[in-house]
């Protein structure tokens, strides 16, 4: 654990720097698109930036943005390295073109790896009758983490919430009186070679990789309304490769996962369903595509251009009707998959269960009827909210990740590694080094 | 294995910049390159190119020669040409000696000229207060002198010389009456306070033509030497109130015209006649006489 600790650790003071540099690029390495926004930051928030419509994201502004179609990834994964690096540096060049300034560090999102969710509980007496920061650290250190399995990493392991005796449900629990602490963290684990993958793909391209997040987590934190997020909703972010799921309660993610179908699954189905090449394909899904049929969409015609010199083969016409019945079973599948796993985390416990679809793949007209009928009542659209300077192109529901990373950059949410180790786990071995040091140097 | 190069069957090519052109176009975005391409490389041209050009000994000399033709050109113009001096306000035999102190030979060109010296050299004389020297259009070096006032005579051990209000010697004179209208001032010290000798001077009023002299005593005070052996003897401090109380004395009881030797004015409170021996004994007789009669 100490060395996950001083790995995130080391992230977070690269991303502090930056910060205080002024300008950061957040990188969001989909399966279908890689966006890349340059943000500046202005170093302090206007007065009142903690409330009304710009709260808490006053404090930066985009000022590069671009896209690009990305290659080499498969369900959120990097799969052809050299291939990712080309795209990754496409999308970064336009956008530090765009911005007008060199960046070095990056803080990337991305959506697969099987990220699992668990919950995590600990609790210890305290040594005083006030709560101090090393209690805060004792605690947190002393949650018995599961056996997540080897390879596997911690991208996020977030305290949710405190109690102190009898009182739960405190943020800050800093400096109030008590004997008892106990705490409830959340931690997200993926695969520790999906990371390494994109640290070295990150670093191919000359940039340094200041934090990782999961795209589940930061679509969330830009789609979900405040309300939403305080009285608990899920946010579906439905990528081309994977759709993500993450289930925020009182401001903080309490679950998240991903179902690795996508976008890009419809598109193969209407590909080898219609037997059309796949860019052909995905024209027709985004055009003319949708999941619930009507009697007009028997009527309408679509013409399938081919270049294969056969007459019959390059002359055919579907109906419309026929396209969207090729595309509604997928959706449907992706939704009953999402469904499966809200249920498995006990979405229907929540007060409130508003769920929020997001991602390109939520741009599919009819959708949010389809949702309703098999995730429930309560679903709507999402766009990611509106931040400074975010160019009218970036602001589709398929950036929703990239707005969300903007915000995860500005205003990071604690972690485990923020707090200081608790003293008795305090690696001996650092004194030793720095005794070293000085008998060397000195 | 697939070749890494991309997906062959779609139209687009691949945007992706090469390695090298994101690496130079990164360089390119960084500010201290920018800056350093934008101001130093011309900056470093520049700097080559004139070096590289003074590098040769002949073209260094080419250019000094050039300089200083072009500096004589200007100096021998017309317009800069000074041909004569003007002296204001000085006497004749003070304008000698500047004339004889100036050391140029003109005509003279105005850039050779160091006004500021010249004008220390004719500060430098004796006779001269202040001066300040211009040079005026039409190529006349103007030298505007303030001379030394004469305001008294002053008697030491050497002889007798005229000196200025500041005390400064202006030259030696043959006899008293060579100067009449200036007041004679003697006894050490005296060419250190003159302004306090003319105030006194100055309010002695109707004793002027009596005056004689006035004669520091003591480096502190001053006497008033009258004709006919008198003296009046003032304080340190406040003498000229002193001596105007000496005047309305006289005036009123006709005092100094009666056979005093001194009038002590020292101490204020108590002012003192001594008299002549001559005098005290006449008083004596006088007083003898009438305590006779008074007696009889």
């Amino acid at each position: 654990m100490i060395e996950l600790y001083e790995s995130q650790r080391a992230m977070r003071n690269m991303r502090k720097a930056a910060m205080q540099r002024g300008v950061v690029a957040v990188l969001d390495v989909g399966t279908s698109k890689i966006a890349c926004l340059v943000l500046r930051f202005d170093g302090v928030d206007p007065a009142g930036a903690d409330v009304g419509s710009m709260a808490g994201q006053a404090g930066f502004r985009v000022i590069g943005a671009a896209t690009t179609r990305s290659r080499g990834v498969r369900f959120g994964e990097i799969e052809a390295m050299a291939e990712t690096e080309r795209a990754i540096r496409t999308a970064v060049q336009a956008a530090q073109k765009m911005a007008g300034i060199r960046v070095d560090h990056v803080i990337a999102c991305f959506s697969g790896a099987g990220p699992r969710s668990y919950g995590l509980a600990g609790e210890v007496d305290l040594d005083g009758t006030v709560v101090t920061e090393q209690d805060v650290s004792r605690v947190l250190s002393a949650c018995d983490v599961p056996d997540y399995g080897p390879g596997r990493e911690v991208l996020h392991a977030q305290p949710v919430n405190f109690a102190l005796d009898h009182r739960s449900g405190l943020s800050d629990p800093r400096g109030q009186m008590g004997t008892r602490l106990a705490t409830d963290m959340h931690m997200v684990t993926v695969e520790a070679a999906a990371v390494q993958n994109l640290a070295h793909a990150v670093r191919r391209c000359d940039l340094e990789l200041a934090g990782v997040a999961s795209s589940a987590y930061v679509s969330g934190v830009s789609a979900l309304v405040e309300d939403e997020q305080e009285l608990g909703a899920a946010c579906v972010d439905m990528g081309g490769g994977t759709t993500g799921i993450s289930i925020f309660m009182k401001k903080h993610m309490i679950y998240a996962d991903a179902v690795a179908m996508g976008g890009d699954h419809v598109t193969s189905d209407i590909s080898l369903g219609l037997q059309v090449p796949v860019a052909t394909a995905e024209r027709l899904k985004t055009f003319l595509g949708g999941v619930v049929a009507t009697g007009m969409d028997d009527r309408e015609m679509i013409d399938l251009e081919g270049e294969t010199g056969d007459w019959e083969h390059d002359r055919r016409q579907v109906s419309r009707a026929e396209l969207i019945g090729i595309m509604r079973p997928r959706v449907e599948e992706i939704l009953e998959e999402v469904r499966v796993r809200l249920d498995a985390a006990g979405f229907e416990h929540l007060p409130s269960q508003q769920i929020v679809l997001t991602g390109g793949g939520s741009q599919i007209p009819g959708l949010d009827g389809l949702a309703s009928k098999i995730l429930g009542q309560q679903v709507r659209l999402g766009r990611p909210m509106r931040v400074h300077g975010l160019p009218q192109a970036a602001t589709g529901p398929g950036f929703a990740s990239a707005v969300g990373m903007c915000l995860f950059a500005a205003h990071p949410q604690d972690e485990w590694w923020d707090f200081e180790l608790p003293v008795e786990k305090y690696p001996a071995r650092s004194l030793r080094r720095a005794v070293k040091w000085f008998k060397d140097n000195w | 294995m697939q070749p890494m190069s991309g997906d062959k069957r779609s139209s687009r090519p691949d945007p992706a910049p090469s390695r090298w052109s994101y690496r130079f176009q990164r360089l390119m975005l960084t500010p201290v390159f920018r800056n350093l391409l934008r101001l130093g490389v011309p900056f470093g041209l520049c700097l080559a190119a004139g070096l590289f050009y003074l590098s040769d000994d002949t073209r260094r000399d080419a250019i000094r020669l050039a300089i200083t033709d072009l500096r004589t050109e200007i100096y021998s113009r017309p317009e800069f040409t000074v041909r004569l001096m003007a002296i204001d306000g000085a006497s004749d035999k003070v304008s000698d000696d500047i004339r004889e102190i100036v050391p140029y030979d003109f005509p003279v060109s105005s850039f050779d000229l160091d006004l500021e010296a010249i004008r220390q050299d004719v500060a430098g004389l004796s006779g001269v207060k202040t001066a300040s020297v211009r040079i005026r259009d039409g190529g006349v070096l103007q030298v505007d002198v303030v001379e030394r006032q004469p305001v008294a005579l002053w008697r030491n051990a050497e002889g007798l010389y005229r000196v200025d209000i500041e005390g400064v010697v202006l030259d030696e004179v043959a006899h008293r009456g060579a100067h009449p209208e200036l007041p004679v001032l003697a006894g050490t010290g005296a060419d250190l306070h003159l302004q306090e000798a003319m105030d006194i001077y100055a309010a002695s009023g109707p004793l002027t033509p009596r005056l004689r002299g006035l004669v520091r005593v003591g480096e502190r005070r001053w006497d008033v030497v009258l004709d006919r052996g008198q003296r009046i003897l003032l304080p340190e401090y406040a003498p000229v109130q002193a001596l105007e109380r000496v005047i309305a004395l006289s005036d009123a009881q006709d005092m100094l015209a009666r056979d005093l030797v001194a009038v002590d004015m020292r101490l204020a409170e108590r002012p003192t006649l001594r008299m002549s021996g001559d005098a005290v004994e006449n008083w004596w007789t006088i007083r003898n006489i009438s305590v006779e009669n008074d007696g009889s």
